[in-house]
C-alpha cells in the first residue's frame, strides 16, 4: 500500500510516498529559511501561506516522479501536532479532503513520534528499545523508545530548545538567521577554553535541560568585551573574540547533551542511542558523544540529516504503522498544537 | 418548491447569521447558468461555517456557526449534503470555495478541503470572493459591501449588477472605516460586518451615496454556488494546485528592519 506522508507543521513543507512493502519510495522537503530571513524568525502566518501554495504541487511532482496517480495512493499520514496551529491545519485539510474523496485511511500523526520511529528509515537501523536524543531548534528531549507507539519522556527542556540556544546566540554575535549552523562553522575558528561558560543543569541528578541562561552569559560577555561602536552607540567585540565565545558556548551545550545522554543510556540500561533532529547534524555534538558511546560501550545512530530535520517521510511510516494496525481518521479534522506523546494510542 | 432568482432571498444570510449554533439544512430552487452543473460550495470566512451542493437548479445547503471548529464541521456537512443528493466528489464539476477577505486560517481551510477534493480527481477549483457573495446575498443592484477586519480596518468593495453577473466596481481593499474610497454616485445598498461594527461609516463618507444598510450579514455558501456557476461557465476555473485564498491584507509581520 502507498502511504501519502504530509508535513507542515513549522516552516518546512514536506511530502513522502512510503511503500508498505518496499519502503521510502521518496520525499521532498521545501525549507521557507529564505522566506522568514528577513524578518527574524518563523512568522506563522507566512509560513500558512506558504504551505498551502506549495503543499499539491509538490504532491503532484512526486507522484509524477514516481509514475503514481492519486488514485495509487493507499492511506494518507499527516503531521497533527505539536506545531503551529494555522500550518498544521493546512496539511489537516489538505490530507483529509483528498483521503475521504478517495475513501482512504487518513491518519494524523504527533511530530516527535514520527521523529522518533525516523531511524528506522535508514540503514543500519536501531533495534527496540533504545533512547533518542531529540535535539533541534524546537526540542530538546531524551526519551526511551520501548516499542512503536510506546514512548517516555525521560527529560527535556525546560526553557529553549538547544537549536533555538544557537540560533539566539549566534543573533548576539552579529551572525544572520538562522545562525546555528554559522555560529558552529564560527566555533571552530574559536579557543574553546578561553571563556568557561555554565553548563545548567549538568550537577543535577535528572535528564532535563535549561539553556536559557547560557544566552545571557554571552550577552554578558559581548557586553564586557565589546567596544562601544560611534554614532550607533552599540558594542561590537573582535572577530576572534566572537570565534571564541562561540567555541565556549558551543562546548557548554555538547558537554551537556553528551552528559544527559551517558546518564540516560546508565538510567535505562539500553545499548542504543539515536540522535535525531538539525543540531544532531553538530559535528563538534558527534566527536564528543561517539567518544562517550566508546567509552561507555553504547551504541550510537545519526539518521542522515534530511531524515533528522522536518520531513515527511518519517510522517509516510509513522502512518504507515498506525494505518496497519487498523487506525483510521474520521471526516472532523484538527490541529494539535500542544500534544502530550504519553497520550498515543500503542501502535502493536 | 418555490422558485427563486439568485439574489431574491436577501434575508437568508442574516437569518442564518443570527442563529448561533442552529444547525440548517434546506434545499431551494435557483435557477442556474448551466442546467445540469454540480458544484459543492465551501464558505468558512467568518465563524459562520456553511456548505452547499448546487445541482442543476437546486441548492442544497447546511451551514452553523462553528466558532473556531471550522475544521471539525466541513468534510461532515460535505459528507451530508453529498449523501443527501447521492453524489460522490468525482460527480462533480468544480469545488467552490469562499476565498476571502475573511480569516485567514478560516480560507485556508475552505481553500485546502476545496484542494483536496479536487484534487482527488484532477478537477477543478474556483475560488469566489467573499465580498461579492455579500453582494449577491444582499438583494441589491448596487451593493458596498465592507467587512471587519480587525485592528480597525475593513475589507471593502462595490458592485453593480450586470443581468445575472456583477460588476466589479471597486476592487477589494483593505481600508480604514475612516477613510473608503469614494463611492460613483448614489443609490447604493450597504452590507457586511463593518457596516455593524464601525456605524459611523454610515454618520461620514457614504451618507449619502448608501441608501440603506443591512445588517447582520455573513457570506454564505450558497451564494458562493450560485457565483461559481457564472464563474464556471465563464471559465474562471483554475487547476486544483493553483486554488489560492485571496487575502487581501498582505503585510502580516515587520521584518527586522521596519522593526529597527
Amino acid at each position: 500500500m502507498i502511504i501519502l506522508g504530509i508535513e507542515s507543521s513549522c516552516d518546512e513543507t514536506g511530502v513522502a510516498l512510503y511503500d508498505t512493502d518496499a519502503g521510502l519510495l521518496g520525499h521532498t522537503v521545501h525549507s521557507q529559511v529564505a522566506l522568514h530571513a528577513e524578518y527574524g524568525g518563523v512568522v506563522p502566518e507566512l509560513a500558512s501561506r506558504d504551505h498551502i501554495r506549495r503543499l499539491l504541487p509538490m504532491i503532484s511532482a512526486l507522484l509524477a516522479k514516481h509514475g503514481y496517480s492519486v488514485r495509487d495512493i493507499g492511506g494518507i499520514a499527516y503531521t497533527q501536532g505539536p506545531g503551529l496551529a494555522g500550518a498544521l491545519l493546512v496539511g489537516g485539510s489538505v490530507a483529509s479532503a483528498l483521503g475521504y474523496a478517495l475513501s482512504i485511511p487518513v491518519v494524523g500523526i504527533h511530530h516527535l513520534e514520527a521523529h522518533l520511529l525516523s531511524p528506522l528509515l535508514s540503514s543500519p537501523a536501531p533495534e527496540f528499545p533504545f533512547v533518542a536524543l531529540l535535539v533541534s531548534g524546537g526540542h530538546t528531549q531524551l526519551m526511551a523508545v520501548k516499542a512503536p507507539g510506546d514512548y517516555d519522556l525521560l527529560g527535556e527542556t525546560r526553557d529553549d530548545a538547544a537549536g533555538e540556544a544557537f540560533d539566539k546566540t549566534a543573533k548576539l554575535l552579529g551572525l544572520p538567521y538562522p545562525g546555528g549552523p554559522a555560529l558552529a562553522e564560527l566555533a571552530q575558528s574559536g579557543n574553546a577554553a578561553r571563556f568557561r561558560l555554565p553548563r545548567p543543569m549538568l550537577d543535577q541528578d535528572n535528564l532535563d535541560f535549561s539553556f536559557s541562561g547560557l544566552k545571557t552569559a554571552v550577552a554578558n560577555l559581548t557586553q564586557q568585551l565589546g567596544t562601544q561602536q560611534l554614532g550607533t552607540g552599540t558594542t561590537e567585540c573582535s572577530q576572534q573574540d566572537k570565534a571564541d565565545i562561540a567555541a565556549g558556548f558551543q562546548e557548554a551545550i555538547v558537554d551537556v547533551l553528551t552528559a544527559k545522554c551517558v546518564r540516560a543510556i546508565d538510567t535505562t540500561g539500553m545499548s542504543q542511542l539515536v540522535v535525531a533532529g538539525g543540531v544532531g547534524a553538530n559535528r563538534r555534538l558527534r566527536i564528543r558523544i561517539d567518544a562517550a558511546a566508546d567509552k561507555a560501550g553504547f551504541r550510537v545512530f545519526y539518521p542522515p540529516v534530511e531524515l533528522c530535520t522536518d520531513n515527511a517521510a518519517m510522517v509516510a511510516l509513522a502512518g504507515a504503522m498506525r494505518i496497519k494496525h487498523g487506525q483510521t481518521g474520521a471526516l472532523p479534522f484538527s490541529a494539535r498544537p500542544r500534544w502530550d506523546l504519553d497520550s498515543l494510542p500503542a501502535i502493536a | 418548491m418555490a422558485k427563486l432568482e439568485a439574489g431574491q432571498y436577501p434575508d437568508v444570510a442574516s437569518a442564518e447569521a443570527t442563529t448561533w449554533g442552529r444547525r440548517f439544512a434546506r434545499i431551494e430552487a435557483v435557477s442556474t447558468a448551466i442546467p445540469s452543473v454540480k458544484i459543492l460550495a465551501l464558505e468558512t470566512s467568518t465563524d459562520f461555517c456553511s456548505v452547499s451542493l448546487l445541482v442543476g437548479e437546486d441548492i442544497h445547503s447546511t451551514g452553523e456557526n462553528a466558532g473556531q471548529k471550522h475544521s471539525e464541521l466541513l468534510l461532515p456537512m460535505v459528507d451530508e449534503v453529498l449523501r443527501g443528493a447521492g453524489l460522490a466528489v468525482s460527480d462533480l464539476d468544480a469545488i467552490a470555495f469562499g476565498a476571502g477577505p475573511g480569516s485567514f486560517t478560516g480560507l485556508r481551510i475552505a481553500c485546502g478541503v476545496a484542494q483536496g477534493l479536487a484534487f482527488s480527481v484532477d478537477g477543478r477549483c474556483i475560488p469566489v470572493g467573499s465580498l461579492e457573495a455579500l453582494a449577491q446575498a444582499s438583494g441589491g443592484s448596487r451593493v458596498v459591501a465592507c467587512t471587519d477586519a480587525r485592528m480597525g480596518q475593513v475589507y471593502h468593495a462595490a458592485f453593480e449588477r450586470n443581468g445575472t453577473d456583477w460588476r466589479e466596481v471597486l476592487s477589494p481593499s483593505l481600508c480604514s472605516p475612516d477613510d473608503l474610497p469614494e463611492l460613483p454616485g448614489g443609490g447604493w445598498l450597504g452590507c457586511g460586518s463593518g457596516f455593524d461594527r464601525y456605524p459611523q461609516i454610515m454618520d461620514g463618507a457614504y451618507r449619502s451615496e448608501v441608501e440603506q444598510v443591512r445588517t447582520g450579514m455573513l457570506p454564505h455558501a450558497r451564494e458562493i454556488a450560485l457565483l461559481g456557476a457564472r464563474y464556471l461557465a465563464a471559465g474562471r476555473s483554475v487547476p486544483s494546485a493553483e486554488a489560492a485564498p485571496a487575502y487581501v491584507r498582505n503585510k502580516v509581520a515587520l521584518t527586522m528592519k521596519e522593526q529597527a
